[in-house]
């Protein structure tokens, strides 16, 4: 029905532009979105799309691929190193046990021994697309039970590779083939071993030495494009060259971002991924709604539910075991053991290889297929249930409040310009320990103050995804240091829009420049050379004599003056005549104010530590009384 | 011989017309450090260390300032609360200022007559400067009379002040030179009015 390019881009846009949002709403989160508008477009609900949805599936994996690559991007190699236990660990019990139980159950349902043992590895995936994509967007990832999850689905992404070795082993044919396991491309093992190898290694040499210079190259160019592509080039090139050698190509991107995590270019990379990732992987939702055989589940419905609900019990029973063996806390417990319930979309490759092996017949093939989509479809109610019923149960009161209670000051501070202006602002909050993220649009002053062992990104501030990858939501501040004015005009105008709680505080260049960002409603906009001619006001005034605390306290009653009047004068910019009448009245009175507070000018005004007033109002009666009492 | 500190606090001293003279009796006086407090830290930010440096290094501290409000300009409250600490000054491990001598040196607009009792200020210096008693006393410091110079604002030319001056030299030089009975001298109520008394060698009884 749907031949066109473009007419197939329209029905999944269309998709994700009206169903996203409505689940969004209903609570539901987008992942169930995409599905349900996958499931409606399918070929047997309204049948926009078709035959082709394995095709597009393939196409959206990619999705999955680019994900990887941002989680990478996020993990730094020392964290990744605080998680091997977690990834070896728990990850590695996981895919063994789970694969046994499965492949136990199997057995008592009397599946043949070699199609159970496929069976099992394949019903040990979880759904890296769906569990990472459900976990963020509830702000889970970063909590222990996310932290394990992500685990569990890092050695899975892992284990893919000896079980794909695996499979053509429990082929019916496994004799004749024996040559053809060694590798799919037909190289003896140990040449393959060290393709695998030289991968890696190209992977984190090219993320270490190559990178850098090539972006900075770019960013000299200042050519947006060009970044966008070197972005996109690195992950698919990545992806490619895993793929040549028999890697996951997950996995070698998941790579490519730890190594480039430390990079000052990262946050450059995860608004310029960020994007394509979030379509693809919208796209990859869609095509596995598309794709469930209602025809067969209607065919026998008890026997697909009977698999789906042993399944998944048998998979959380499992992760909650291991979760407990771990030492996980209870909400941790049941977040991985609910998150990781479902099979995974690996499932259907390794199925559709199952099958072409002979593993077993394509009619259970088939059965297996709709029970693998049905259980990634039931996940996010899962995480709902999750959510809503159990999490409230077994999470301890008490640690909320104490959370709660605390607001202690800190909180991570953005600085956008680490020129002159933003490196003093800088230093001074790095003295005072309070992470930030800096972010600068020259190459030069990224590579330099990088030298010095302070992490900026290159970036462009007044880029919205810029604002998001640096952590807006997340900041207390955002120290606005830029010396462009029309740049920095652009970015507070953005970040304004965008996070209208964060607060701001402003560089400006003159006055003009002051009252514009006023205008933007930013509460602390400070001229950029206002202190430092300040405090030269009053190292001039001392030169002349003046004693230190009176020139200090002169130059602050003035400050105060010259404060009021930027104020007011803002009103009459641009009335012509009328501000230049105020800033010379203005003069006056600065004047007239300074004679006021200057103690070598007797004045009868502000008598505060003032003798002469004293003297003069020594009364009559009090001086009487004073001659009685002596 | 002791060393004796003055730290000094007059926040507008362009129209002081006694401490402005009384303070060059402590000036270029050997064996007598002067500070000027608000021209030291004009924004009363203090330098907590270096003034317990300055602490240690001394034997005698003397306040002079004005009286404000029964009490000190707020420099020497902000210097108190900041350089007395806790462990250093007094408490556990307080023990840097044991035996060293102190007093308040006063200049007030009221007259003598006004502090006391039946006077409109209803209390004597020396009582309004309790809380610099027992400030003294905590610190394990010996606390002395203040030096009071009554009713400033009769102050009009040079002539009136230079009596003080001299005795607030004499009192300065003493100390120095170790000439002074420190019992009477923290016995005493003025020592303006008691300084002879005080520098008197003591009659063996
Ligand atoms: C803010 C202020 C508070 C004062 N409080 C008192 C006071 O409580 N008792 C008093 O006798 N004189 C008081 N005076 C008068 C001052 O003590 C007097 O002006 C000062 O000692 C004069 O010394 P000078 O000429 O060095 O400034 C006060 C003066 C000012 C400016």
């Amino acid at each position: 029905m749907t031949d066109s390019v473009l007419a197939q881009a329209l029905v999944y846009l269309a998709v994700a532009v009206i169903f996203v949002p409505i689940a969004k709403r209903l609570g539901l989160g987008a992942v169930l979105g995409y599905l349900a508008g996958g499931v409606v477009i399918g070929p047997w609900v309204l049948g926009f799309v078709g035959g082709e949805g394995q095709h597009v599936m393939h196409f959206a994996e990619f999705g999955v691929v680019m994900m990887l690559f941002l989680v990478g991007l996020e993990l730094r190699p020392a964290l990744l190193w605080q998680l091997r236990q977690p990834i070896f660990g728990l990850g590695g019990l996981q895919v063994v046990v789970t694969a046994a139980v499965v492949a136990g159950g199997a057995l008592a349902v009397g599946v043949a021994w070699k199609a159970a043992i496929a069976i099992g590895l394949t019903f040990a995936m979880s759904s890296t697309a769906i569990v990472l994509s459900s976990l963020s967007e509830r702000g889970l990832l970063k909590t222990s039970g996310g932290q394990a999850s992500f685990s569990v689905l890092l050695f899975q992404d892992i284990s893919v590779i000896p079980i794909l070795a695996v499979f053509p082993l429990l082929g019916a044919t496994v004799a004749t083939e024996l040559t053809d396991v060694t590798s799919e491309a037909g190289r003896p093992a140990w040449l393959s071993g060290l393709f695998v190898l030289g991968a890696v290694v190209a992977v984190v040499g090219l993320g270490r030495y190559l990178v850098r210079p090539v972006f900075q190259f770019l960013a000299a160019a200042k050519l947006r494009e060009a970044f966008t592509a070197a972005a996109l080039l690195i992950v698919v090139g990545i992806a490619l060259l895993m793929q040549t050698v028999g890697l996951s190509p997950a996995l070698g991107t998941f790579l490519a971002g730890v190594v480039l995590a430390d990079s000052e270019y990262r946050h450059e990379l995860e608004t310029d991924i960020e994007p394509f990732k979030g379509l693809l992987l919208g796209l990859f939702f869609i095509s596995v709604g598309a794709q469930i055989d209602f025809g067969l589940i209607g065919h026998d419905p008890l026997k697909i539910a009977a698999i789906v609900a042993a399944s998944m019990l048998g998979k959380l029973s499992v992760l909650y075991g291991l979760g407990r063996l771990f030492k996980l806390d209870r909400p941790a417990r049941w977040l991985l053991a609910f998150s990781l319930a479902q099979v995974g979309e690996f499932a259907f490759v390794l199925l559709s290889l199952g099958a072409q092996r002979g593993i077993f017949a394509p009619d259970v093939k088939s059965a297996l297929d709709a029970a693998v989509a049905i259980s990634m479809v039931l996940s996010p109610p899962a995480f709902i249930v999750l959510e809503r019923f159990v999490l409230p149960r077994v999470t301890e009161r008490t640690e909320e409040r104490a959370q709660d209670e605390i607001d202690e000051p800190g909180g991570t501070i953005v600085i956008a310009g680490y020129g002159r202006f933003g490196q003093m602002v800088g230093r001074m909050l790095r003295a005072n320990r309070i992470p930030m993220t800096i972010l600068d649009l020259d190459p030069e002053i990224v590579d330099i103050v990088g030298r010095l062992g302070i992490k900026v990104y290159y970036g462009d501030a007044s880029r919205t995804e810029l604002l998001h990858a640096a952590g807006c939501e997340h900041a207390r501040a955002f120290v606005l240091a830029v010396d462009d004015a029309a740049v920095a005009t652009r970015i507070a105008e953005n970040v304004r829009h965008h996070f209208p709680n964060l607060a701001i505080i402003a560089r400006c260049r003159d006055r003009p420049h002051y009252w514009e960002l006023r205008r933007l409603g930013i509460k602390h906009v400070f001229r950029e050379t206002f202190g430092s001619a300040y405090e030269a006001g009053i190292a001039s005034l001392q030169a002349l004599g003046y004693r230190a605390n009176t020139a200090h306290r002169l130059a602050r009653r003035w400050r105060q003056h010259e404060e009021r009047m930027l104020e007011e004068l803002g009103e009459l910019w641009g009335t012509g005549d009328g501000y230049f009448s105020r800033v010379r009245s203005g003069l006056d009175e600065a004047e007239r104010l300074m004679r006021d507070e200057d103690p070598t000018v007797f004045t009868d005004r502000d008598a505060s530590w003032d003798n002469e007033s004293l003297r003069a109002d020594r009364r009559p009666e009090a001086a009487a009384a004073d001659d009685v009492a002596s | 011989m002791r060393r004796v500190l003055v730290l000094f606090a007059h926040p507008v001293l362009e129209r002081s017309r006694v401490n402005r003279r009384l303070v060059e009796a402590a000036r270029d006086l050997e064996g007598v450090t002067l500070r000027d407090m608000y021209e030291e830290y004009p924004t009363l930010d203090i330098d907590v260390r270096r003034e317990q440096e300055m602490l240690l290094r001394h034997d005698v501290v003397v306040f002079q300032h004005p009286f404000y409000w029964y009490s000190v300009p707020a420099i020497l409250k902000e210097w108190q609360d900041l350089v007395l600490e806790h462990g250093w000054a007094y408490g556990a491990g307080g023990t840097h200022l044991r035996g060293k001598v102190t007093f308040n040196v006063v200049s007030t607009g009221g007259p003598a007559s006004a502090y006391r009792e039946s006077g409109y200020n209803r209390f004597t210096v020396r009582e309004l400067l309790a809380p610099w008693d027992q400030t003294a006393h905590l610190c394990g410091m010996r606390f002395l009379a203040p030096f009071v110079v009554h009713a400033s604002l009769a102050v009009i030319g040079e002539d009136d002040v230079a009596p003080a001056r001299v005795k607030y030299r004499r009192l300065l030089e003493a100390l120095r030179d170790d000439r002074i009975d420190l019992d009477r001298a923290a016995a005493a109520e003025n020592l303006v009015d008691s300084l002879d008394h005080v520098l008197a060698p003591r009659e063996v009884a």
